[in-house]
Parts: structure tokens; C-alpha cells; sequence
């Protein structure tokens, strides 16, 4: 195959521009009448929402559109190897004709789909003929320099675009325009197939340059989530591994000594005894810093709003807490909130001189929005090293923004604002 | 004495009853859950609940929620809770009605049997036990410059700490090995130095230090 595509070039092209002319023959006779269609009920339907007859056939026409766009877009990826990714909600299944007819019209895409029918039987119906007319209109200049125009040759000749045919030498003529034609269809045909299907893409697919950022927004944080849970996990693993497991192994120990010595050696025994319960409430409270470093107690008991408060008692600074949260967010959020709040304010307490911190948390336009403000020295910057830029990775990968304002001299004021809700 | 018990895991539980037992109390009744606690709460009307704070169902704070409502109903019921995390926030929950006959202890405590079974005693006499660890952080929060924590030597805090956890000048002098008398002298000190009045009460000299770390900074 690989070693055909040289000599076979000639021939696949010519091959190529048929097949894109009567592909765009069949796409100009469906696009339009089918477009027309498309749009009349719509419209009928939409129209008739107001008397309770659209509630119904709307649903089923925007359904029928949907289905008109999706082979359309089946055939861009077919024909002209354009990707037009359909962006459609997911429809809410057997709801009243109500919800499911709002429902459509909220989603963006099925406004899309409207807007692309008109652009689709005018810009998008001549790019789908363009192409045959490009090439069948030379092959009939041809056949006319050939002997059609004998056929012809009635009163006043017969006009081959701009050239009137009316005896053999005109329609050379009429031959030299059709192969100059057909020159043109060659590089044309193809392109104007391509356009029709970038037409459409560009009326009928979402916004491109929007959803390739979100997509990297997106893969990037998830690095980041992917990265930061596999360092926590190795850090858990570490922590037991070097501490509270050690400990009880070492309990372990001493009381295999123990019962060994208990006869022999009480007082040394009893020595050993001690120093197993010694270890043992060491390993207890290296687990409850471990768990406190996972998932805090008071959050997992009480929620963010006593959670921080919590934290705020343990700080060395005084600390004035605000919480109006109607509810719990779900435990995801709120842990990330949390740890997010808590570094913060770990900042502020070794970063700033601070004597007084204030940490206002509400909820408001389905936004987490938590402020630590303190009346220290100012200077905060996000990057440089600076905790802060964690802070915004954790948040990234809730959608979560952070907003650090500190002019030098202070005071530092830092938002943080995680899109969620309450339940 | 009469012990209702409320500990969700079986060992620990066990544990706890055969302690208390060997320690002369009537265990009244040993639950796991939040509602049957509630319910022995109100109907045995122990001489004092021992409640740990994650209970069933819900495994939150409910064993908490179950002793400060007791409490409202009963006041001044003793109640010595047990947790495996200490946080000052729910050392303030206890403490809030002033009516003393709360202990909040780290489970940990348990190990040292006899200084558990003080505790115990010591709440369901309407004194007050809290967890060294609450005290430490609370202390160290109003150690700061200029506040009058500040002012107090290093003996006196030690007395001032271990004054806070609930116990009397004759426990203080026995864990320190020094006379009653001293200890004396140096409450007397400390409250001239934090400004605070001088009571003969247990519960309400812990109560005044407790109130004036929390308000007095």
C-alpha cells in the first residue's frame, strides 16, 4: 500500500474529487431540505409552547434535531475527518414534559443546533454543491467541445459560462474554459468539502478553545491531585512504617521479655513493663497525629465550621473565627478546605509577626468563600517557594481559587473560594 | 457507686467494666450506641455516666451530644468523657453550664488505672478532671508577653497545671513530693498573680482558672 501511494497519486486524487463531489451532491440534497425541516418544526414547536401542544412535541422535535446534527457530525468525522464532539446534557429520564422540555432549552448546546440549521441551508448548502457544480459543470463543457454543442446550437447560441457557443471553434472555446474549470475543481473540490465541515463545526461544535483549556486545567490538576494523594500515601506509610509500627513491635518485645523474666527477675520485669506502656502510648499518640494529619477528628465529627474552630483554639495566636454555613459540604471539599485554611493560617502564624488572625468562612453563589485575614507584616506572595502555591494546587483540583493580597507593611489578607454545595 | 458506661468497641468496653468492678463500682449498665445511652442516662440515674465520644450510630460526636443533653435535663450529672483525640473545643462544650462534674480524658489515660479511677472519683464528687494535654495547649496560649501567665515561675505553672486538671493541694503536693503547705503558698501566689479570688471549693478554684484561661486574654 505504502509503496502504491506515489504512483497511485494521480489516479487516487482524481478518485478523490469525485468522491468529494458526490458526496457533496448528496450532503447539498439532504442538508437542505432537511435543514428546513428541521428548523420549521422547532420553531412551530417552540411557537406552540405558550398553548401546551410545544411542552409535548418539543422534547421529540429538538430530539429528531439532535439526531439530524449527530449524522451530520457522524459525517464530518467520516467524510472530511473534522471531530465535532456533541456536548449535549444528559436529559433528566422520565420527567414531566415540563422539566424535559426547559431542560433542553437550558442547555447551550441545543441552541447551537438551532442557530446551525439556518446557517446550514444557506453557507452550508452551497459549500455541499460547490463541489459538484465545480466538477460536473467542466465534464458538460467538455461533451460541448466534444460534439454537444451541435445538440445545442439554437437561436443566438447557446452560453457555456461567459462563452457563447455556436459552432465548433466556440466551443473549443467552451472546452479550454471547462478544462481551465476543472483545473480549478482540482484544488477546489476537496477544500470546499472541508469548509462545509468546518462550517459546521464552528456553528455546531462548542466552544473549541474554551473546552481545550478546561481539558488542560483539568489534566493538570489531576497530575497534581494524582501526585499529592501518592506523596501522602508514602508519607503515611513512612509514619507507620518508622513509627507507630516499630513501637508496637518493640511492646511486643518487651513483653516476651517480660514472661521470660517474670520469675527469674521481677523487678527487672516490672521495669520492662513500664517501658512497654511507655511505647504504647507513644504509638497511640503518633496514630492520632497521623489520623489528625488525614482526616481531622473534629471535621470528620463536626464539620468545617467547628473543625476550624478547633484549629484556630490550637493556634499560638489569637485567633477569631466566623462561620455562617448553612450545612455540611461533602467531605471531599470540606477536607480540602480545610487543609487548605489550616496551611494558610500555619503562614500567618510563622510567616507574618502577626498578633491577631481573623477567619471569616460562608457560603454564598454556590461558593465556598473562607478569608484569613491577619495584621502582620504583609509580603505574602503565591510561588516562590511560598506554601501558598500548594495551597492553590489543593484548591485547583476543586475548580477552587486563591486570592493573596499583602502589600508590605500588611496586613495580609488571603481568600480562597472552592465552588460546591451545601447539603 | 453506680457507673453507666458507654463505649462502642467490645475490648475496650470489657475492659472498662472489669476495671471499674475491681475498683468498687456497680456497673448499671455497659451500652454501645447513642440511644441506649440516652436512655440509661434517663431512666438508671447513675451516680456518674463515663461516655465515650464516638458512638453509633452516627459515629460522630454523638456519645458528647448524649452527655451535654443529659446534662440540661439533669444538671450537674456527673459525666467523665473519654476520647481517643483531645480538643479544647469540646473541653469548652463540657465546661460551658459551670456546674463542674465533667472530666474529659485522652482513652490513653485508662493505662494508668489508679490515676483513672481518681479521675472518676473525683468527677462524680462534682470536681472536675481534664486531660493534661487540653491544659497544655491552653496554657501555652496564654503564655504569651505582657499576659499574667507570663508573670508566674516555672514551679507555679507546674502547680497551676496540674491545679487545672481538677485536683486538690493534697494531690498536687503528693504528685510534686512536697507539703500540702507549699502547695499552699503557691496557689495563693497564682491567684494573686492571675487576680482571681480565693475559694476553699475544688470545683470552683478549677472552674475560675478554667474561666479565666479561657476569657482572660
Amino acid at each position: 500500500m505504502t509503496i502504491d501511494t506515489k504512483s497511485g497519486n494521480g489516479r487516487t486524487k482524481g478518485r478523490g474529487i469525485g468522491l468529494a463531489a458526490v458526496r457533496g451532491l448528496a450532503l447539498a440534497l439532504v442538508s437542505l431540505p432537511g435543514a428546513v425541516l428541521c428548523l420549521c418544526l422547532s420553531l412551530v414547536s417552540l411557537a406552540l409552547i405558550p398553548i401546551g401542544v410545544g411542552l409535548v412535541t418539543t422534547p421529540y422535535v429538538l430530539t429528531g434535531v439532535r439526531a439530524f446534527a449527530n449524522w451530520r457530525r457522524v459525517l464530518a468525522a467520516e467524510w472530511g475527518g473534522v471531530r465535532i464532539p456533541p456536548a449535549y446534557r444528559p436529559l433528566p429520564r422520565g420527567a414531566n414534559p415540563w422539566t424535559r422540555t426547559f431542560g433542553m432549552l437550558r442547555d447551550p448546546a441545543t441552541w447551537r443546533d438551532l442557530r446551525w440549521l439556518p446557517v446550514d441551508m444557506t453557507a452550508g448548502f452551497v459549500t455541499a454543491l460547490l463541489p459538484a457544480v465545480l466538477l460536473f459543470y467542466p465534464l458538460e463543457g467538455i461533451a460541448i467541445a466534444a460534439w454537444m454543442w451541435r445538440l445545442l446550437d439554437g437561436d443566438g447560441g447557446y452560453w457555456y459560462g461567459f462563452v457563447r457557443v455556436h459552432d465548433q471553434s466556440s466551443a473549443l472555446g467552451a472546452g479550454v474554459l471547462a478544462l481551465v474549470l476543472l483545473f480549478f475543481a482540482h484544488f477546489l473540490t476537496p477544500r470546499l468539502l472541508d469548509a462545509h465541515f468546518r462550517l459546521t463545526r464552528a456553528v455546531l461544535g462548542s466552544n473549541q478553545g474554551e473546552l481545550a483549556e478546561r481539558v488542560r486545567v483539568l489534566t493538570e490538576t489531576r497530575r497534581d491531585a494524582v501526585d499529592t494523594s501518592a506523596a501522602e500515601l508514602r508519607r503515611i506509610e513512612r509514619d507507620l512504617h518508622d513509627g507507630a509500627q516499630a513501637r508496637l513491635v518493640a511492646v511486643g518485645m518487651d513483653l516476651g521479655a517480660i514472661e521470660a523474666l517474670l520469675d527469674k527477675d521481677p523487678a527487672k520485669a516490672k521495669e520492662l513493663i513500664a517501658q512497654a506502656r511507655r511505647s504504647s502510648v507513644e504509638a497511640l499518640s503518633e496514630l492520632r497525629e497521623l489520623v489528625r494529619g488525614i482526616h481531622p477528628p473534629v471535621l470528620a465529627e463536626r464539620g468545617l465550621g467547628d473543625a476550624v474552630r478547633a484549629l484556630a483554639l490550637r493556634l499560638p495566636v489569637v485567633t477569631e473565627v466566623n462561620v455562617d454555613l448553612p450545612g455540611r459540604a461533602e467531605a471531599p471539599v470540606e477536607s480540602a478546605a480545610y487543609f487548605a485554611l489550616s496551611e494558610v493560617l500555619t503562614n500567618a502564624v510563622k510567616h507574618s509577626g502577626a498578633d491577631r488572625i481573623w477567619v471569616d468562612l460562608h457560603h454564598a453563589d454556590g461558593h465556598l468563600r473562607a478569608t484569613v485575614t491577619d495584621n502582620g507584616k504583609g509580603g505574602a506572595v503565591i510561588g516562590a517557594g511560598s506554601g501558598l502555591a500548594g495551597v492553590e494546587r489543593r484548591l485547583g483540583t476543586f475548580d477552587g481559587v486563591l486570592a493573596v493580597g499583602s502589600p508590605a507593611g500588611g496586613p495580609t489578607m488571603v481568600t480562597m473560594e472552592i465552588p460546591c454545595a451545601l447539603s | 457507686m453506680r457507673v453507666v458506661l458507654a463505649e462502642d468497641l467490645f475490648l475496650l468496653r470489657d475492659g472498662l467494666v472489669r476495671l471499674l468492678q475491681a475498683h468498687d463500682f456497680e456497673i448499671a449498665a455497659a451500652v454501645e450506641s447513642g440511644p441506649e445511652l440516652a436512655a440509661a442516662l434517663a431512666e438508671l440515674e447513675p451516680d456518674v455516666a463515663v461516655v465515650d465520644v464516638r458512638l453509633p450510630p452516627t459515629h460522630t460526636d454523638e456519645g458528647l451530644q448524649c452527655a451535654l443533653q443529659a446534662r440540661r435535663k439533669r444538671p450537674g450529672l456527673p459525666v467523665l468523657v473519654l476520647s481517643q483525640h483531645v480538643e479544647q473545643l469540646y473541653a469548652r462544650e463540657l465546661l460551658a453550664d459551670g456546674s463542674g462534674g465533667v472530666g474529659y480524658l485522652l482513652k490513653d489515660r485508662v493505662f494508668d488505672a489508679e490515676q483513672f479511677v481518681d479521675a472518676v472519683r473525683r468527677v462524680a464528687a462534682g470536681g472536675t478532671a481534664m486531660d493534661p494535654q487540653v491544659i497544655q495547649q491552653l496554657l501555652a496560649r496564654q503564655a504569651g508577653d505582657g499576659r499574667p501567665l507570663a508573670r508566674l515561675t516555672p514551679r507555679e505553672r507546674e502547680v497551676l497545671e496540674l491545679m487545672t486538671q481538677g485536683r486538690s493541694n493534697a494531690a498536687i503536693a503528693g504528685r510534686l513530693v512536697v507539703t500540702e503547705r507549699a502547695i499552699a503558698k503557691h496557689t495563693a501566689n497564682i491567684f494573686a498573680k492571675l487576680g482571681l479570688e480565693v475559694s476553699d471549693d475544688d470545683n470552683r478554684r478549677v472552674l475560675a482558672v478554667l474561666a479565666y484561661l479561657d476569657h482572660g486574654r
